[in-house]
């Protein structure tokens, strides 16, 4: 072995891969026919998908109108819903580019999928304010083209174009990220496959040689691609963030905004992961390529982001009382004992006491409490944002005005259609690339696969010498 | 009629190390490499190799300085000389609230920029059809190729022998 690794440190791929079984393993599950488990989550998925094609079609056949929200909560379950997933969005790019930045290994095992997810999660996101405008198909006019109303531009100063340009563009970018990731791999499947297949392998996968000129732009191209969407990712959900902390209204006119919506946002962008590796791993037999060192170092990351959210909503609270401000007193007072006391207990209970139990190394390893607590997580974010909108539009300035929201059969119906939609691309996503990558994954063998690190190695290494 | 087709002589080898050494000797025997395919980047292969580094992250920077120039200067000009609108009171020129979008397109025209690059001088493109010499490159083969056009029996001889002590385990010709 050229490469000096620590014993101490952990395997990342087990089971003593060689290069080849790395691609016979990965590229499986695209090549034989689908399971039984496969079919019967893509028939819920497509129903979900299904239930979200009709209530979309109803809301903009009937208007949105056949929503719930008033002249007081004129925000509601829709935005509630595009935080909750731009802010799922955000693990993908976090665990492809600041890791790769940062160098962490582990990240080969996951990132295509969590990248895969970032993007579908967008795609969820980016269609609930489009549809909250109304009039769906005037659309475009958020965009600054050259007009015959003057031609009349759009507000460069309001944070929701500012949104509109960060989401576009961060879509974007976690696409060419992806795609470009996923070539080399797609030039594997193309090589093991005839006929239809492998004419469709051909022309996705561009025409891939890897040759070594290629490789090293391929590798510059990621780096610097990973270092612009460092940033961006942040300035995503920043920006996502001055929607409510731009405006006068006590409870969202905060500073802390930018960077508790950010840590919000990785934290459950990695709880989404966990839910999805879970059962990847499980149903694509790849345990031995996500193992339980994968999930316990991002269940760190949920234990961190967890606790960082918890401060921020804590350091909301003291401000509010010493700010000396009646109204962000009230507001806060509100949020905690007003209407919506429910949400606020489900936000602070999944968010910040139940992700806790990570201290424990053997709970951080399990894979039963891992998945219980993904799930957890994504319901207590959902119910963060829903806290932060609802409870604070509901008792606005004027008494006379406060309100109460609760859904429609057809916001209910748009939510877990978005849900439907995401878990059909993905399962469509599992059968047709490879959901780990191939490339990556080989280049950490020789540095993580565990016939060269961790306990096993020694054994090996001993078996070796006594061979010679 | 001229055979434009390059005619190949190629050695696959089991592992990145082994190439990496026989890519050595290659050098110190003044072989001129046509090619080197792996299925995964071999990292120090490229000094070995003698190619510079790629200018790749300089046309990003380029790409990256156009589009914030441009995300500025036409919000400033939309809003100083085209339908200046006063904001909240706000001067015309806010440069405080242009950030955003100018960092928003510094970023995108970078990403595009670089990644069209990077698929036009590879000669990638939906549907590119780039010959390949084996189906196990992009599996576990590590791959060394030499142009043999015009060559004679005693070059291609050396570069069989060449092949044979640096443990190639398989060596063939193929016309590309």
């Amino acid at each position: 072995m050229s490469t000096v690794v620590s014993p101490i440190r952990e395997p990342l791929i087990e089971g003593g891969k060689t290069y080849h079984d790395i691609t016979e393993d990965i590229a499986a599950p695209t090549e034989r026919t689908p399971s039984v488990a496969w079919v019967l989550a893509f028939m819920v998925a497509v129903s979900g998908l299904a239930l979200y094609v009709f209530c979309l079609g109803w809301t903009i056949w009937n208007g949105i109108g056949t929503w719930n929200l008033n002249r007081t909560i004129g925000w509601g379950w829709d935005i509630t819903n595009f935080v909750w997933w731009i802010g799922i969005g955000h693990a993908g790019t976090l665990i492809s580019a600041i890791l790769l930045l940062f160098r962490q290994k582990w990240r080969t095992g996951v990132n295509r999928a969590a990248e895969a997810m970032t993007i579908f999660a967008v795609m969820c996101a980016g269609q609930f304010p489009l549809i909250h405008m109304g009039r769906i198909w005037l659309a475009f006019f958020i965009f600054p083209y050259p007009n015959t109303r003057g031609p009349l531009w759009v507000n460069f100063n309001s944070p929701l174009l500012w949104d509109v340009f960060a989401i576009s563009t961060y879509f974007t970018v976690s696409l060419l990220f992806w795609y470009t990731g996923l070539v080399p791999d797609l030039a594997t499947l193309r090589d093991r496959s005839k006929g239809l297949r492998r004419k469709l392998y051909d022309f996705f996968s561009f025409g891939w040689t890897g040759s070594a000129k290629h490789w090293q732009r391929w590798e510059s191209l990621s780096l610097v691609l990973a270092g612009l969407a460092t940033p961006l990712v942040l300035s995503v959900h920043t920006i996502v963030s001055f929607d409510f902390a731009t405006s006068v209204i006590p409870g969202w006119h905060t500073t802390i905004f930018p960077p508790y919506f950010v840590a919000g946002a990785i934290f459950s962008g990695f709880a989404m992961v966990q839910t999805l590796m879970v059962l990847t791993r499980k149903v694509l037999n790849l345990q031995e390529y996500i193992t339980l060192s994968h999930i316990e170092s991002m269940n760190k990351v949920i234990l961190v982001t967890g606790s960082i959210v918890g401060v921020a909503y804590l350091t909301e609270l003291f401000i509010a009382w010493y700010s000396g401000y009646i109204y962000e007193q009230f507001a806060f007072y509100n949020r905690v004992f007003g209407p919506y006391y429910w949400a606020y207990i489900g936000m602070m209970s999944c968010n910040v006491l139940s992700p806790q139990i990570f201290w424990f190394k053997k709970i951080r390893r399990s894979i039963f409490w891992t998945f219980v607590m993904s799930i957890f997580v994504n319901i207590g974010m959902w119910f963060e944002r829903f806290v932060i909108i609802a409870t604070t539009l509901a008792r606005d300035y004027l008494p006379s005005s406060w309100s109460y929201y609760s859904p429609t059969w057809v916001e209910i119906g748009l939510f877990v259609g978005t849900l439907g939609l995401f878990f059909t691309l993905y399962l469509i996503f599992v059968r047709v690339a490879p959901v780990i990558a191939i490339a990556e994954v080989k280049a950490i063998l020789k540095s993580a696969g565990d016939q060269f690190t961790g306990a096993k190695a020694q054994q090996h290494e001993g078996a070796q010498q006594q061979a010679h | 009629m001229k055979n434009d087709k390059k005619e190949v002589l190629y050695g696959l080898y089991d592992d990145e190390e082994q190439l990496m050494t026989a890519v050595k000797k290659a050098k110190s025997d003044h072989l001129e490499i046509m090619d080197v395919y792996s299925p995964f980047p071999i990292h120090g292969l490229d000094p070995v190799m003698g190619l510079s580094e790629s200018r790749l992250h300089i046309a990003g920077f380029v790409y990256g300085a156009i589009g914030a120039l441009f995300g500025f200067g036409f919000m400033t000009w939309v809003f100083t000389r085209d339908w200046p609108i006063i904001f909240g009171g706000k001067p015309y020129w806010s440069v405080l609230s242009f950030i955003p979008i100018t960092f928003e397109l510094t970023v995108l025209f970078a990403s595009v920029g670089m990644v069209v690059t990077f698929y036009t001088i590879c000669g990638m493109w939906p549907g590119a059809k780039n010959p390949t010499l084996d189906n196990r490159l992009t599996d576990d083969k590590f791959c060394i190729a030499f142009q043999t056009n015009g060559a004679s029996t005693q070059e291609v001889d050396q570069l069989r022998s060449f092949f044979s002590a640096t443990g190639a385990s398989e060596v063939n010709e193929k016309e590309l």
